[in-house]
């Protein structure tokens, strides 16, 4: 494989980390911390907004992140081809 | 069947199936015994993960933790979930690529460098020890208030069963016997999870019954903010925290978490890179299910408890006609009531009308007694809280083994042994591990609870930089990452002791920023960081080999299993 194919593959693969992990944030330390008080006078169902994302929406986040990125590299994989098998 | 009868039922058969899980899986080659052979599919690898990670604190504490805190509570179920989406993205994925055993032989690998790998070595079994102390005290905790025995016995007969099967089948004992103990706590904590959220808020799906209305009307989250605000303490949905320390802490646990050995080592038990990264979304996902019906937990929990002990008016209850759960756990110590004015009343309030002394993890071991829940579901939380405690400490102690037996004897100081040695002395070294962990359990020493804070400190100090820039930046050396550990290590360490055993009574004004002992290992993970990155540009960059190898752990074709060579 070549290095230029590699590095290719390192750079899509770093955007696409960076893309995630800055929702990761915004969810967590944004909405859940930083901007909490704000989202506070919202209301969804029976919660504030901000304690909502603080304690259960940015869990929910989480896991759809992740298996957001396993959908993505797997992709990502057979386009550069470095698939395994 | 009463309860007791009811107890001995579900424990006794959940550790008849953990032994008969351990017997089938047993290890014949250090293969098996350190990442069970590389062989584990990522959903069961994603359930073993879970059960690992979720403690006797996670089963046990956290939730009562919640109920007491209010928002505040936030920091552990972000700080303990939103770890794996860094352990997924930045970990993972190269680590299973790299293909070796433990932490200390990606590290002394990747720098090239045993001072680098002692560095790990050392970090690895303190983290880990002062983790298991904790299940181990949980496990008695759990012994002597369902099955009426004495905590020490409790210790002992918890230590027995660990050592058989993690001294036996080593991580592939441990891996299928954590699939089993995940059912077994996740069963446990739904349960009564359910029958209060239908009970409360008519709903079925307690994470939907946390956002719902009361029976009488009006939202439970309002109801609770009134109830607090009514009795002196601050609204539930608002804390007390400032936002800072907050902030710290929540990321000091998430890099922490991603920094644990005995979760990252879980990564290298999959055939594939693939699977390592697919096998942290199961992991989260399941860890999910508990960690967003533990808030819900909290809440249901902290109402009936205030409606239990000050009464429907507000008033207080009477102590006579007090149901039975005050009375049983007042025999444990956990709740105690002292009757100030002498009214014969219980009253539960900040400040000077308070009665009661109540211990924050009777909030989940007692709440199917306080929402009077039938004999079997109160003895399936003994189940599931054993189950999380045990999954937890075999998982430590396969660290403890590994680093001893693989890091610092066949790395560092005798390279010639064989595998089967070698294999004798990881079974050894469990074996040394498990009874030192239970003497911690049977006379903990007065600080386990403060010096939980050091375990995340110092994983997010030294191990999560290191790691992550011996991918990221080809560029950091030996000199760069040693350097970058120590100060971290050094910098988080003297700030937990200072302000935890010197100077204890200091408060948020004299913390660095407002930030508490708990959320410094954020800071120690930012200095590990710069220093790393400064000292590495500065000196010579690694030799030709090394930089190859970051570039070959950056592709996921050519993973071979897990292996020595």
């Amino acid at each position: 494989m070549t290095r230029e194919r590699r590095q290719a593959y390192w750079k899509r693969n770093l955007g696409i980390v960076l893309k995630l992990l800055l929702i990761w944030f915004v969810v967590s330390y944004g909405f859940g911390i930083l901007m909490v008080d704000w989202l506070n006078n919202f209301k969804f169902f029976g919660f504030k907004l901000g304690f909502w994302f603080a304690q259960q929406g940015s869990i929910y986040v989480f896991v759809i992140l992740i298996f957001a990125y396993v959908g993505i590299m797997n992709k990502l994989d057979r386009e550069h081809d470095v698939h395994e098998d | 069947m009463s309860v007791l009868a009811w107890t001995y039922l579900l424990v006794g058969a959940s550790f008849a199936l953990y032994i008969g899980i351990a017997i089938w899986s047993r290890a014949a080659h250090t293969r098996d015994f350190y990442v069970a052979g590389g062989g584990v599919s990522p959903v069961a690898n994603g359930m073993a993960t879970a059960a690992d990670w979720m403690s006797a604190a996670s089963f046990i504490s956290m939730a009562g933790l919640i109920s007491f805190m209010g928002y505040d509570g936030a920091v552990y179920l972000m700080g303990w979930t939103g770890g794996y989406v860094l352990l997924a993205l930045l970990l993972a994925p190269y680590l299973r690529k790299f293909g070796k055993f433990t932490i200390p032989d990606f590290i002394g690998d990747r720098y090239y460098s045993n001072t680098a790998r002692l560095v790990a070595i050392v970090c690895a079994i303190f983290v880990s020890f002062t983790y298991v102390a904790g299940q181990m005290r949980g496990v008695g905790i759990v012994f002597s208030r369902f099955l009426e025995v004495d905590i020490n016995l409790g210790v002992v007969i918890g230590m027995a069963i660990v050592f058989f099967y993690a001294v036996l089948g080593g991580m592939k004992g441990i891996t299928y016997t954590q699939v089993a103990q995940y059912c077994v706590l996740i069963f446990a904590y739904l349960v009564p999870a359910v029958f209060i959220a239908i009970l409360l808020t008519g709903h079925v799906i307690p994470q939907f019954g946390f956002g719902g209305s009361l029976e009488g009307g009006g939202y439970l989250l309002d109801k609770l903010d009134g109830l607090n605000t009514e009795l002196g303490f601050a609204p539930y949905t608002d804390g007390t925290k400032s936002m800072i320390d907050v902030f710290c802490i929540t990321a000091a646990l998430m890099v922490g978490t991603a920094g644990l050995p005995h979760v990252i080592v879980r990564f290298f038990t999959v055939p594939k890179v693939r699977d390592a990264r697919k096998s942290a979304g199961w992991a989260l996902l399941f860890i999910a299910l508990l960690y967003t019906t533990a808030p819900a937990v909290a809440a249901f929990a902290r109402f009936n408890m205030i409606n239990t002990i000050n009464g429907a008016d507000g008033a207080g209850a009477l102590y006579s006609e007090a149901p039975s759960w005050i009375k049983n756990w007042e025999k444990t110590g956990l709740i105690k009531w002292e009757d100030k004015n002498g009214d014969g009343r219980m009253f539960y309030a900040k400040g000077d009308a308070n009665e009661m002394t109540i211990d924050r993890d009777i909030m989940v071991l007692a709440n199917p007694e306080i929402a009077k829940l039938p004999a079997w579901v109160i003895a399936l939380v003994a189940a599931g809280g054993l189950a999380a405690a045990l999954s937890t400490a075999a998982g430590l102690l396969l660290v403890i083994s590994s680093s001893i037996a693989h890091d610092l004897l066949k790395k560092m100081m005798m390279p010639n042994i064989t595998e089967k040695q070698e294999l004798l002395y990881a079974r050894l070294a469990a074996g040394v591990a498990v009874v030192i962990a239970g003497l911690l359990g049977i006379y903990p020493p007065a600080f386990v609870a403060q010096v939980v804070a050091f375990a995340f400190g110092l994983a997010a100090a030294s191990f999560f930089p290191a790691i992550l820039l011996g991918i990221f930046d080809k560029r950091a050396n030996m000199q760069g990452a040693i350097s970058g550990m120590v100060v971290g290590i050094t910098f988080t360490a003297a700030y937990i002791i200072y302000f935890k055993f010197v100077n204890k009574t200091a408060g948020a004004d004299e913390w660095f920023l407002g930030i508490s002992p708990e959320g410094i290992g954020f800071i120690g993970m930012l200095l590990n960081f710069a220093v790393t990155y400064a000292v590495s540009h500065l000196t010579a960059p690694p030799p030709e080999h090394i930089q190859h190898l970051v570039e070959e752990i950056r592709v996921p074709r050519g993973a071979g299993a897990a292996s020595q060579h």
